[in-house]
């Protein structure tokens, strides 16, 4: 998978969870999904979860912590995708 | 059963909602409140009729579903001192009043527990049995800062 298209799957499960829509449309690999797109840490959890089920991969608590932006996201992504 | 959870739930009078845990394991609890006919919000909703508003059926679910099943799933991790809760999101429907004096059974099964934070339907039944709320409710633990 390219990383166009990972940004792009990712992209696709953050939707649901961004109340600040002018941040997607402005989306790059510095946002920052709380300060940018105001998406609350619980809904993080749901993002997390929706990855998961995306990729089938399994993020743990090290790799969540982390991901608090697309860029970080991206990386944690391809990681665990190349480990599989 | 259970009462050291309820005595482990960070709410006090007037405003804590349950009872009794009826039953627990790791993907369902029962639990039960009975309003008494003295509770604060009735001389105020509605005026000279007492009904119990749905943002406090909606309470007792949270207490019961998430607060009292958060500590039991979180065990040795839940300190009522140093950590606090939240209620993340609601998604409820009514179908039932619910008059002063009733008792209500809330039953809440998980949909998941990740990350501290417990996402469950629950639904609430009066004593007759009819269904009087039905939904989703979340929530998380958390640190509280020092």
């Amino acid at each position: 998978m390219t990383e166009k298209e990972l940004l792009s799957k990712l992209k696709t499960i953050i939707t649901p969870y961004v109340q600040n829509q002018e941040g997607l449309i402005k989306l790059t690999e510095d946002t920052d999904f709380i300060k940018d797109l105001e998406i609350n840490s619980a809904n993080l959890v749901d993002v997390i979860l929706d990855v998961e089920d995306e990729f089938d991969i399994e993020i743990d608590n090290d790799a969540m912590e982390k991901m608090l932006t697309v860029k970080a996201s991206i990386e944690v992504i391809a990681d665990k995708l190349a480990a599989k | 059963m259970r009462e050291d959870i309820i005595q482990q739930l960070p709410y006090s009078k007037p405003f804590l909602f349950v009872d009794e845990i009826l039953e627990l394991s790791d993907e369902q609890i029962k639990g039960c409140y009975t309003f008494r006919n003295d509770e604060y919000f009735y001389e105020g909703h509605f005026k000279n009729n007492p009904i119990t508003p749905g943002v406090i059926l909606t309470e007792c679910m949270a207490q019961i579903g998430m607060a009292c099943f958060g500590i039991h799933l979180l065990k040795d991790t839940w300190n009522v001192d140093t950590m606090g809760v939240a209620m993340t999101s609601t998604e409820m429907n009514f179908y039932s009043p619910v008059f002063p004096g009733e008792k209500v059974t809330v039953v809440s099964d998980k949909i998941y527990f990740r990350f501290s934070k417990l996402k469950c339907k629950v639904a609430m039944y009066n004593s007759g049995g009819d269904i009087v709320a039905k939904g989703i409710v979340a929530g998380v633990a958390f640190k509280k800062e020092a």
